[in-house]
Parts: C-alpha cells; sequence; structure tokens
C-alpha cells in the first residue's frame, strides 16, 4: 500500500479494496518500524489514527464517504493540533500542548482525512536541512547520509519512505519545494493568501503559506481542493473561489509558454542537476509547449531581502515565547529579566536566535529605513519582475535548488545554507504559487524541477506538473529505503 | 521671572464595543480574571487577529466630530516590547498612519469663553492585559480579561496652557466620546485615561522647554493636580538652575506628587513596523458619508443652539449640554414643560441638588425627565404654587405617585385660587390672632409690610400650601388696612 498515491488508495477505499483501519495500521506499522533511522516524526498520534480510521469507515459503510475520507495523512509539527503536543521543532514547544486546531487540520479532519502524527522540522521552520531541530536532524531515505532538507523535511522524509501517503508542509522560502525536490517527491506552495495560515505557528507572516506534499501533483490537487479558500480568521486568506483543482489536471499542453528565468541557470548550478532541468523541458517540448529565456533581473537581490524581512517579523512573531504564559520556563528564575533571558536563551536554537538578534537589529531606530524599508522595495521589484515574465510566458520552469541533497553535517556556515534557497526564495517574496517535481538524480539524489505560475495559478501548474507525470515515471520512484525498512 | 506653561495630552478612551478589537471575546469589565481571554487575547502560537469593524466606525465617528481629515487608508504597527501582561510581547497599534488625522475640539472655559485645541491625530490599538501585584504572595498575578478591548488614542497639540484648560480639554473629549456613543467614558474603570506633557518656558519665548510625560492620569481632578505640581516642580528645578530632563513620571495621587519613572535614555526602542497579519484599512467616501448622516448633535452644537434657540444663559447652556445624558434629561424636560429657562433652573437645581445628596448621576434620576416636565407643567399653569410643587417633586423622587398629577391629586395640593375660600381663610386667621393684629395697628406703616408675613405663613398653613400665594398676600393687606 506504501507505494500507492492518494489517488490510488482513494480508489482502494472505495472499492473495498482494503479499510480505512487496515490502511493506516499499515502505514503505523511502517512508521513503527523504521521511522527510528528516519527521524521524520516527532509525534505519532497512532490511537487517535486508528479511532479516526474506524469512524471513517463507518462513515463509508453509511455512504458518507467524500474523496479522501479515511486516507491517512502527516502535519508538520507547525500546525496547531487539539490535545496533542505542537513543538514546531523548537525546545520552547516542546511542553505545548495546542488548545485548538489549526484551520487546515480542521478542514482535512472535516474531509474524513486521518492524522498519524507530528512531522520534524526546523526549529521554528527556519532551515534548509532539517538539521535547525531540537528533535534531532532527519535523515534522507534515498541516502542516510543526505539530509532531507528544509524545513519541512520530516513530512517530506516520510512521504518518500513510504510511512504516510502525504503530508502537510509550509514554505517561507522554499520549505515545501527544495525538501520535496531532495527527497524526489512533488510540492506545492500555493500562493499567498490562498490557504489560512491560522493554527499555522507564524515564522514570517507576510511570507508563511501552507501547502500539499505528496507522490504526485493529482494527489496534491485533492489535497489543495481541501485546504484551499478564505478564512474569516486570517484576514491575509483571499476570498476568492475555489476551483477543483483536479478538473483541469488533463488539459493538453499544447502552445503552453515556457519561460526559463536565466538567473536561475547561472554559476552554482550542479551540471547535473542543470541536465536533469533540461531533460525535462525538452518533454514538455515534446507535449507541445514552446520554451525561451526570460530574465527576473533582481533575482539576486532576493536573498539579502528576504533575510532582512523574514527575521524581521520573526523577531515579533516569536517575542511571545517570553516564559509567561506557555512554553518552556527557566527553573528558579531571579526576577522577570532572568525570567525572559533565561527562558528565552535556554528554549531557542542557535538559528533561532540568530534570526532574532538580526531581526531586532534590522527593525532598530536608525536601521529601520536602511534595511527593512529598503528590503520591501527590493520585494516590489522582485515581484514586478516575475508580473513582467508571465506577460510572455505561461509558466516559468528551473531548478528547485542548486544541487541535489548536501550531507549532513556539510553546511556548517549559515550563509552557504542560506545561498540553498536561491530558486525558492524569491517566489515567497513576490507571493506566487510554485510547485516541485521529481526530475531525475544526481549524483543518486532526486533533482527537483520548479514550476511557478502567477498569482493563483494553482490549477495550471498542477496541470502542467500532472502532464509531465504523465509522461516520465521520476515521481513514481522508490528508495530503497522504502522497500527494506518495513 | 514669569513662566508659561505648556501642555500636550494623550487620552486612551476605550471604545464601547461588544467584542475585543482583534478578537470575539467579550469587552465587559469586572469579569473573573482571565475568563474574558480567547485564544487570540493570550497570544496563543498561531492565532491571527482579525479587526473589529465597529471599532473603526467609532474611531472613524471621533474624527468626524471632530472635523478631522480620515485618511484613505490607515495601517495596524506593531509596537514590540516585552511585558508580561502584553501577551504577544507587542502591542498592535498605529504608528505611522494612524485612522483620523489632524482635527480640533473646542473647549470651554470657566469665563464661559472658548478656545480650539488642535488635535495632532488619533489611532486605534489594543489595551494590555492587567498585572495583579497583591494576594500572589510575591509573585505578580496577570489579568488578561482587558488584553485586546479596543483603545482609541487622542493625541493632541501642545496647545492648552494651565491646569484648567487641560481639564477643559479632557472634559470636552469625555462629552464628545459620550455623545456619540463610542465610549462609557467611566473613568474609575479606566475607560479614559491619559498621558499628560508639561513643560515650562519664560513668558514670551518661542522655543518650547524639556516636557515630562505624567502616564496613566485617570481623572479630572488628578490633572490638574498633576500638572500643577509637576509645573511648580519645572520652575523651581529651572530656577535653582538645574535641567529639566525628558522622561516618563509617575503621578500619586496619594501623596499629590509626581515621580520619574525612566528617562529617555532608558526608553524603550518599540522597532514599529507594519503588521503583517492585517490588512490596512481602506474607507471610501460612501462609508464615511454614511457615518457622517448617524452623527448626532454634538456638544458644542448644542451648547450653541441652547442659547440661540432657547435663549439660556452661557453658563446653563454650558452645563446642561456637558453630557448626553444631562442634556437629553433636559431637552425632554423642556419638550413636556415647553419652558426653557423652567426646565433649566430645575434641572439644575431642585434635581442636581436632590441627585448631589444622594449621590447618583442623571442616567439614575429617580425622577424622570416625563414627570419633572409635567410637574414644571402644573406650576406654569397655576395648577399648583411653587411651595406645593417642592412637596410634589419630593413624592415622585420618593416613588408615592406616577405623575405630577397623580400626586397632586392624591394630596390635594391644588392650588385654592377661589377668592371666598381664602377670605373665609383669613377671616378665621385675623379673628384667631388678636395680639398680632392689635401689634400690625400699632406699628409704623413701613414696617408692617414685613410684619404681613407672619398673617401669610398662618393662611398658607391653615391651606395646607394651597392657597395662591398672591391672592393671600392681596387680600390680607386689604382686610388688614380696614382695621386700622
Amino acid at each position: 500500500m506504501h507505494d500507492k498515491t492518494v489517488t490510488q488508495l482513494a480508489a482502494a477505499l472505495k472499492s473495498g479494496e482494503f479499510s480505512s483501519r487496515e490502511l493506516t495500521s499499515h502505514f503505523l506499522q511502517r512508521i513503527e518500524q523504521a521511522d527510528g533511522n528516519l527521524n521524520s516524526f516527532i509525534t505519532v498520534t497512532a490511537e487517535q489514527a486508528l479511532k479516526q480510521a474506524e469512524a471513517a469507515d463507518q462513515l463509508r459503510a453509511a455512504g458518507n464517504a467524500g474523496t479522501l475520507t479515511g486516507i491517512p495523512l502527516a502535519l508538520k509539527d507547525i500546525f496547531c493540533t487539539q490535545g496533542v503536543k505542537t513543538s514546531c521543532g523548537s525546545k520552547m514547544l516542546d511542553n505545548f500542548i495546542a488548545p485548538y486546531n489549526a484551520t487546515v487540520v480542521e478542514k482535512l479532519s472535516a474531509a474524513g482525512t486521518i492524522s498519524l502524527g507530528k512531522t520534524n522540522m526546523d526549529e521554528f521552520a527556519m532551515g534548509s536541512s532539517n538539521e535547525n531541530s531540537y528533535f534531532g536532524a532527519v535523515k534522507n531515505p534515498w541516502d542516510l547520509s543526505a539530509v532531507p532538507g528544509g524545513s519541512s523535511g520530516g513530512s517530506a522524509a516520510a512521504v518518500a519512505a513510504g510511512l504516510v501517503p502525504a503530508a502537510m508542509g509550509t514554505d517561507t522560502g522554499g520549505s515545501i519545494r527544495q525538501p520535496a525536490a531532495f527527497c524526489g517527491i512533488t510540492g506545492l506552495k500555493p500562493t499567498y493568501g490562498r490557504v489560512s495560515r491560522y493554527g499555522i505557528i507564524a515564522y514570517a507572516s507576510s511570507l508563511d503559506q501552507a501547502g500539499p506534499m505528496a507522490r504526485s501533483a493529482e494527489d496534491c490537487a485533492h489535497l489543495l481542493n481541501v485546504i484551499a479558500g478564505h478564512d474569516v480568521r486570517d484576514s491575509t486568506s483571499v476570498a476568492r473561489g475555489v476551483p477543483d483543482y483536479t478538473e483541469t489536471l488533463n488539459a493538453p499542453l499544447s502552445g503552453l509558454k515556457i519561460g526559463l528565468p536565466k538567473e536561475y541557470f547561472g554559476d552554482g548550478l550542479d551540471p547535473e542537476v542543470e541536465k536533469a532541468v533540461r531533460d525535462a523541458v525538452k518533454v514538455y517540448e515534446s507535449l507541445g509547449a514552446t520554451v525561451r529565456e526570460v530574465s527576473l533581473p533582481h533575482t539576486h537581490y532576493a536573498i539579502p531581502a528576504y533575510y532582512v524581512i523574514a527575521p524581521a517579523e520573526a523577531s515579533s512573531n516569536l517575542s511571545r515565547y517570553d516564559g509567561v504564559r506557555f512554553g518552556h520556563r527557566c527553573d528558579a528564575p531571579a526576577d522577570l529579566i532572568d525570567l525572559y533571558t533565561r527562558s528565552r536563551a535556554e528554549g531557542f536554537g542557535e538559528e533561532v536566535k540568530r534570526r532574532i538578534l538580526i531581526g531586532t537589529h534590522t527593525l532598530s531606530e536608525g536601521f529601520f529605513d536602511a534595511y527593512y524599508t529598503k528590503a520591501q522595495k527590493v520585494r516590489r521589484l522582485i515581484r514586478q519582475d516575475f508580473l513582467d515574465a508571465f506577460e510572455d510566458v505561461d509558466v516559468l520552469m528551473g531548478p528547485a535548488s542548486p544541487t541535489p541533497a548536501f550531507d549532513l553535517g556539510a553546511k556548517k556556515d549559515p550563509v552557504s545554507m542560506y545561498l540553498q534557497d536561491i530558486y525558492t526564495i524569491a517566489v515567497n517574496l513576490a507571493g506566487i504559487p510554485g510547485i516541485s517535481v521529481p526530475a531525475g538524480f544526481a549524483a543518486g539524489r532526486p533533482v527537483g524541477l520548479q514550476i511557478l505560475g502567477t498569482h493563483f495559478a494553482e490549477a495550471q501548474l498542477l496541470n502542467v506538473a500532472h502532464q509531465f507525470q504523465q509522461a516520465t515515471d521520476w515521481h513514481l520512484k522508490l528508495p530503497a529505503f522504502a522497500e527494506e525498512n518495513a | 521671572m514669569q513662566w508659561e506653561t505648556v501642555i500636550g495630552l494623550e487620552v486612551h478612551v476605550q471604545l464601547a464595543t461588544r467584542s475585543k478589537i482583534f478578537s470575539g471575546a467579550s469587552t465587559a469589565f469586572g469579569a473573573e480574571p482571565n475568563t474574558q481571554a480567547c485564544a487570540v487575547d493570550l497570544g496563543l502560537p498561531g492565532v491571527l487577529p482579525v479587526l473589529n469593524e465597529q471599532a473603526v466606525a467609532m474611531a472613524v465617528q471621533f474624527g468626524l466630530a471632530i472635523h478631522a481629515d480620515i485618511p484613505e487608508v490607515s495601517v495596524f504597527d506593531r509596537k514590540n516590547y516585552f511585558y508580561p501582561d502584553l501577551p504577544k510581547g507587542y502591542q498592535t497599534s498605529q504608528m505611522y498612519h494612524p485612522i483620523v488625522g489632524a482635527g480640533e475640539v473646542e473647549i470651554t472655559l470657566d469665563d464661559n469663553t472658548t478656545k480650539c485645541i488642535r488635535i495632532h491625530h488619533a489611532h486605534l490599538e489594543e489595551d494590555a492585559g492587567k498585572s495583579l501585584h497583591e494576594d500572589f504572595h510575591g509573585m505578580t498575578g496577570i489579568d488578561l480579561n482587558r488584553a485586546g478591548t479596543p483603545l482609541l488614542e487622542i493625541v493632541s497639540e501642545p496647545d492648552m496652557r494651565n491646569a484648567k484648560e487641560a481639564a477643559a480639554y479632557l472634559k470636552a473629549i469625555h462629552s464628545i466620546v459620550t455623545y456619540l456613543g463610542i465610549s462609557d467614558g467611566n473613568m474609575a474603570e479606566g475607560s479614559m485615561r491619559c498621558d499628560v506633557n508639561v513643560s515650562v518656558r519664560p513668558k514670551g519665548q518661542e522655543a518650547f522647554g524639556t516636557r515630562a510625560e505624567i502616564k496613566n492620569v485617570n481623572s479630572f481632578r488628578f490633572v490638574e493636580r498633576a500638572i500643577a505640581f509637576e509645573v511648580e516642580r519645572q520652575i523651581e528645578l529651572i530656577e535653582d538652575g538645574g535641567k529639566v530632563v525628558q522622561e516618563t513620571r509617575l503621578f500619586d495621587p496619594e501623596r499629590d506628587e509626581t515621580r520619574s519613572m525612566r528617562t529617555k535614555e532608558e526608553a524603550n526602542d518599540y522597532r514599529y513596523f507594519p503588521c503583517p497579519d492585517l490588512l490596512p484599512v481602506v474607507l471610501d467616501q460612501a462609508y464615511l458619508e454614511h457615518l457622517r448622516s448617524q452623527l448626532p448633535e454634538l456638544p458644542a452644537d448644542k451648547r450653541a443652539r441652547f442659547q440661540t434657540e432657547l435663549g439660556l444663559s452661557a453658563y446653563d447652556a454650558s452645563v446642561l449640554s456637558a453630557s448626553r445624558e444631562m442634556a437629553e434629561f433636559f431637552e425632554e424636560v423642556h419638550r413636556v414643560c415647553g419652558d426653557a429657562k423652567q426646565a433649566a433652573n430645575w434641572v439644575q437645581g431642585e434635581l442636581a441638588g436632590a441627585l448631589n445628596r444622594e449621590s447618583l448621576s442623571i442616567q439614575n434620576s429617580p425622577i424622570s425627565a416625563q414627570q419633572l416636565g409635567g410637574l414644571i407643567g402644573r406650576v406654569l399653569d397655576d395648577t399648583i404654587n411653587g411651595k406645593a410643587a417642592k412637596q410634589v417633586f419630593q413624592a415622585l423622587w420618593n416613588g408615592q405617585g406616577s405623575s405630577a398629577d397623580e400626586v397632586i391629586e392624591a394630596k390635594g395640593l391644588k392650588q385654592v385660587t377661589d377668592t371666598g375660600a381664602i377670605e373665609a381663610m383669613i377671616d378665621q386667621v385675623i379673628a384667631e390672632s388678636p395680639a398680632q393684629v392689635a401689634q400690625y395697628r400699632d406699628s409704623e406703616p413701613e414696617k408692617r409690610g414685613k410684619m404681613i408675613g407672619y398673617f401669610v405663613g398662618q393662611v398658607m398653613k391653615a391651606s395646607r400650601g394651597t392657597a395662591n400665594p398672591q391672592q393671600v398676600n392681596g387680600v390680607l393687606k386689604a382686610k388688614l388696612d380696614a382695621l386700622l
């Protein structure tokens, strides 16, 4: 069952091939057997999952099942789940049992899906390798000496290893697309405002967006159908109709205009990754698409702008972790300042502290205009780059990451880690959607093809990705780990 | 040296919305600690604010009432600082693009002259919770019921020149917000608090002196006292060769003094930046016109109308328009009895005295405006005399009867104007008072006027106050003089 897509599993549940309880038990068993090696889960909610599975089976028996009723999923540990620890990968929230559900969690539950548990992640979603988790690094099922990418590394690794058919991630600067690419799965970051952020622990509020991570674009379409839409509890979610994303998956691609941003094929791009991406583009040409080079001239300012805006918002968003109401509190504080400083010093990891410091500095009096205001101007230019490009082409394509998954512990210098996100970060600054689909291998590790569209073009992205997956089988390949360890 | 005081006020007004500015929790005062704080108010991980439209409407109404510029776009910013009763570690406020721009407020001074105080801007923000230092054995308790209550912070220009003007300004703001119904204005419950900026400069000097900010002053009286103390402190300091430092001070009403809290050097860097969780507020012209059409008559307009249309004195007009409740009560009394001057006299005289004695506000008056108007009407149409009117007032106050007419009927207070009946009572009094009659007769003519009072009193007593006093006077004089 573990090599099947959500779409296939849903059909099997519908035809009665197996029950949700059987399916859920199967995946729980795989997690039990294999996750010791991967560390992709922080919390497994086995008992609750089996109860939900039984309820789903009853619903089906009563003839009330929806498309995804009974499908097991996993949630990045950044989604608040009522009654279940929601740690955000941090010691700070190791003791935090969320008293409410995120909107995404509520919607998935209302659709009858089953949560197997909460997946590992870089602390507060800050990282590109999942090595910044308080709960330890996650390993890449394709090569246990490699990172799975981050920050949604646990979700990506768990799906790739066949421990769960699909998972939810969040993407602030590439945190869905890059781990999807590193782990050889499909990951969609929707348009900013497409999916409610309510109940998702905030890292950088103007950039954060949740999305599905699964084996195929078709699976992502099914999941986006469930989670997309306006939420009165999130003012930044957009009141705009949600189409059925599965309906347009099979639209033909003849005449599709593909742009290749020249800035995404420059220095630092691994030649094998480049070859895989260019081969993928050839597949599209064979499907009737035309290809041209385009330019996104402000691409190189994306990382500096991001590392002003995201830490600025983070420094404010993370102020609530002060040891007063919830989360880690130091032992025997001498006074209020001691309570604040020790609780935060003990509760946050190095990278989180680094970004809080950067953000606090850039917002300070005398520095605000030079950093924050300027970064916002750069952000507008970057957004305009994309809008200009989409005047000429339908979608943009390029690598999701300049290299395949790197080795655990390989990137010690934070800036070299930040540079990993060169192809994904601008997308968040512009607010547009992007998807990463498996497109081959480089040095035995998966390569992700990134496809970008204009605001709210998710249906088109999923269609373009699905057609590639109809023509290729990269997305169906499983790591040996998936078979050996369960 | 002659000194001049310069004062500016930042008034925080709690808006009377049913729910909080960014959450659905109730804003009611006085509930058990932390029972009116939801996930959003607690700043739990993952929660997001949603702006309360009612708070926006109230802020705009205030802006319209002070003839302010209302910008098309306003933006919420985060003011970052750590404090235990500030759950998110930042206060959502408006730093750069407030909802209400420059406007002005007219204040009335003791001599009934008026002065215009310019408003720099007014912005929306959320209140913090409360730190409770008692009953926790050296620890601090946090009550977050108040966290997220909408506040309108009204920032004046430094246009006030003494404590009286500052108090008058605060009263004017109080009266505007209560007229608009956007705040209950209850200062004791903290619905209105202010920060007072005070500086002094040599008279004639244009440049402002260094100011001190006195935080959280919560009554009209305290504002005057805090300013008085602070002005004296600053002048003494300068005259002794010292310098005023820019600092935040706290007023201690117990000791009647202000004390330093923190100096400018110790001040927080609040690291304001636009709140990414809230969209800019965009107000179109149609919305502003809709709110404008719903504005009630405001205190300054009412005061002017009371003088020009009703012929009240400047003083009466000012007192009667001071609060919306007072004005509405007076206008109802006037509507019922038809005589503005009498209505003004009764409301400010008999009624105000009675309310004062029992420490009641006009909203809690046991006697309604309709009852009082009815009573005045009976005086005006001579059904009862002034003395009986006071009895009727007392009866209505005590709840004995639902209207003046009912009390008059029940107590038989209807004025006797029948000359025959009055003559009969007078004859009896004269017959029963031979000594007084003799005294009257033997007196110098110019002293008799005074002595007649005795007989009037006796007759009124005999009529249980119902005889028409003017009539009694006339007939008595004629009859006594006939005895000479």
